[in-house]
């Protein structure tokens, strides 16, 4: 009896969270075909459905064909960039942790650099796949160095830490990025690429060459999600109930760090959808890490979406990066989630 | 601040920190002295080193007005103007930077972290490219953004009183946006090269001029005495705020005069030359290391922040194979001295 009556709101909020779950699902579809139709070309549904079927032909199908590609790897990308956060935010424990605030983006884009202007990678298209693990590999070590970095000291490491931690070696590695880029007037140009993140180059290659990552990255994510539940109660009460504390804690990192590292490949680096994306999304359904996930994927797929066409809007006909539109949109709401916190002075 | 009992004090003790202040001032004294001197040395190699090196007996000549084939047009136009210039955003970077760390007792919470530098640069940078002005006006506009950006961090990391880390990470959230306002400004202007684009990036010497010295010039000189003024009350504000107004600091209104003149300090030097990354945060923590405990760190920050302009100047120029901007210079020499800077304060738990 009482049992059944507390098991009531359980069930009901299961209810409520498919309820929004398929709203998402709906928003998501309706961004992604306003993403496919709306730019500095209009197109109509017809114009959308007819290159499925068979080749482009004339400017609206054409713009179809260049944008299908471009939505997916936003969709994705968002998608990934969203589940990275939400994996970043449950291990560190901190609620300001996001792939573009620790800085991971910055390290996958100094290793990108380095890659090309040293090894002279980036010019073969067989170069792309090396590319992606570059990118991952200098995600990595950033990731761990920063998190060392802002766990010394007493305290370990608080939200606050990591977030100077994190903005100190962005700024670090930004800097070394210039210097790498400026006397290479030959790389420059796709240099530049890799400083703002976009999506408006994306072709199906790209999408081919980074997807096994984010299935691996996606499959770490779903099978540690019951474990950072535990590890949200504290370390020791983890161990108590059973958990792999450590093993669970690299595991997902390393499925996030494979996330991240793997859109920025794609797409550059690009904040705070990482940040505010689970922020949002734990308002819907609460702090339990596998509903949490899914998401934050969704979610994310869904802003990156927005953000892109809102760039490609307010420019019109020129675009605006989909980096810059985030930073715009995320900033604010970092600046909320500081707000909000209890700080200590450091 | 005598903050030592006298009534209860045995003579020993006062002995002590009589010869202690004394050999605090020596010290003091000895070490802006050889900043001086490093500066000099600095400006002069600045001048002389090139292309082609001239003796010390031409750049006198020429310093002096007189006509030096050759040496007139490389020294005078173009050497001096960007000596004189590194040497002024120096100054102003370094006195801008030691006042926000002392006035907020965090060695984080310089302009170029809590994003007064990105505002001013992103004003600057719409001013020059989208509303197509130039001179003294872009200034003017920097200026205005700088402040307006203080404000902004200022209220929004206010929530009954102003924590110093909040308002840092509010600060790296603003310079966020504003980066990305500029790096989208510069993105439509492509047809830039790309050291222009840098100078609005990360800072640059490029191109000096008198007309771009005349300006900051006129910021130090203005600002430089306003803050040098308070830098008595602000070492006591140091102490809180509530001991500061019990020892007789007006605090609302030394922060008021402070913060814009600091705020315009490094808005003016941020117009003239773009953020030059990471001086303003490095010369105070530096001043503080050389000086020791106690004295007024405003002269040693603003001659260590020329130092660290003209000698990455040099360095940018001449010691590697291609001519990269002073910013870059700073950004790789300071990015690694942040990092060790939050380490540090995380363990200690210190100020400057």
């Amino acid at each position: 009896m009482t049992a059944s009556s507390t098991l009531a709101p359980l069930r009901r909020g299961r209810r409520t969270r498919l309820l929004w779950l398929l709203g998402c699902l709906a928003l998501l579809a309706a961004l992604a075909l306003a993403s496919v139709a709306l730019g500095s070309r209009q197109v109509g549904l017809e114009d959308i459905l007819s290159p499925l079927r068979g080749m482009p032909e004339g400017f609206d199908q054409a713009a179809v064909a260049k944008r299908m590609p471009r939505t997916v790897l936003a969709l994705v990308g968002g998608a990934g960039l969203g589940i990275s956060g939400c994996i970043m935010q449950g291990v560190t424990r901190n609620p300001l942790a996001d792939p573009g605030i620790l800085g991971v983006n910055t390290g996958a884009t100094l290793a990108v650099v380095i890659a090309m202007a040293v090894l002279g990678l980036g010019n073969g298209s067989g170069d792309a796949r090396t590319m992606v693990w570059v990118a991952i590999a200098g995600a990595g070590a950033t990731a761990v160095g920063v998190y060392v970095i802002g766990s010394l000291g007493q305290g370990g490491a608080t939200p606050l830490k990591l977030a100077l931690a994190g903005a100190a070696t962005s700024a670090a590695l930004g800097s070394l990025v210039t210097a790498v880029v400026l006397p290479r007037g030959d790389i420059a140009e796709s240099a530049r690429s890799w400083q703002i993140g976009g999506v408006g180059g994306a072709t199906w290659a790209t999408l081919h060459q980074i997807w096994p990552f984010l299935l691996v990255g996606l499959v770490l994510a779903l099978v540690t999600a019951r474990g950072l539940d535990s590890l949200a109660l504290g370390d020791e009460v983890a161990a108590g109930l059973g958990e792999h504390v450590l093993a669970t804690r690299l595991l997902a990192a390393l499925g996030a760090v494979l996330l991240c590292g793997a859109v920025t490949a794609a797409c550059g680096p690009i904040g705070f959808v990482g940040l505010v994306v689970p922020h949002a999304c734990r308002l819907l359904v609460g702090v339990g890490h596998r509903p949490l996930m899914v998401f934050s994927g969704v979610v994310g797929a869904c802003l990156l979406l927005a953000s892109d066409v809102l760039g490609r809007l307010i420019a019109r006909p020129e675009e605006l990066d989909v980096g810059i539109v985030t930073a715009l949109l995320g900033a604010p709401f970092f600046i909320a989630i500081v707000r909000r916190q209890k700080v200590k002075a450091l | 601040m005598s903050a030592q009992p006298s009534s209860a004090t045995p003579p020993s003790t006062l002995e002590r920190v009589r010869t202690e202040r004394r050999r605090r001032r020596v010290r003091r004294t000895v070490t802006v002295l050889v900043l001086v001197v490093l500066i000099a040395a600095g400006f002069y190699a600045s001048l002389a080193i090139g292309h082609r090196v001239y003796s010390a007996g031409e750049i006198w000549r020429v310093v002096r007005g007189q006509q030096v084939p050759g040496a007139s047009f490389t020294v005078g136009t173009l050497r001096l103007p960007r000596a004189v210039l590194a040497v002024l955003v120096g100054c102003c970077f370094g006195l801008g930077g030691v006042t926000f760390q002392t006035m907020l007792r965090n060695p984080l919470a310089s302009p170029d972290i809590i994003g007064i530098s990105a505002g001013a640069s992103a004003a600057a940078v719409v001013a020059i490219v989208l509303l197509g002005l130039s001179g003294p006006a872009v200034s003017v506009i920097a200026i205005l953004a700088g402040l307006a950006v203080a404000l902004a961090i200022y209220l929004l990391s206010y929530r009954k009183g102003v924590a110093g880390t909040r308002l840092i990470l509010v600060g790296i959230g603003v310079a966020a946006m504003l980066d990305s306002v500029t790096s989208y400004v510069l993105s439509r202007a492509a047809q830039w090269d790309l050291q222009e684009a840098m100078r609005w990036l990360t800072g640059s010497l490029n191109g000096a001029a008198w007309g771009d010295v005349r300006p900051v010039l006129v910021a130090l000189l203005v600002g430089g005495p306003l803050l040098l003024a308070a830098s008595r009350d602000l070492t006591v504000s140091q102490l809180g705020d509530d001991s500061a107004a019990a020892l007789g600091v007006r605090v609302q209104r030394l922060r008021l005069v402070v913060v814009i003149a600091a705020v315009g300090l490094v808005a003016f030097a941020t117009a003239a030359t773009g953020p030059i990354a990471f001086v303003a945060f490095l010369a105070g923590p530096i001043a503080a290391r050389i000086v020791g405990p106690g004295a007024s760190l405003l002269v040693p920050s603003a001659l260590v922040g020329a130092l660290l302009v003209v000698v990455s100047d040099l360095v940018g120029q001449w010691a590697i194979g291609t001519r990269f901007p002073v910013g870059v210079v700073t950004g790789v020499l300071g990015a690694p001295y942040l990092i060790y800077l939050v380490v540090r304060t995380q363990r200690s738990g210190g100020s400057l």
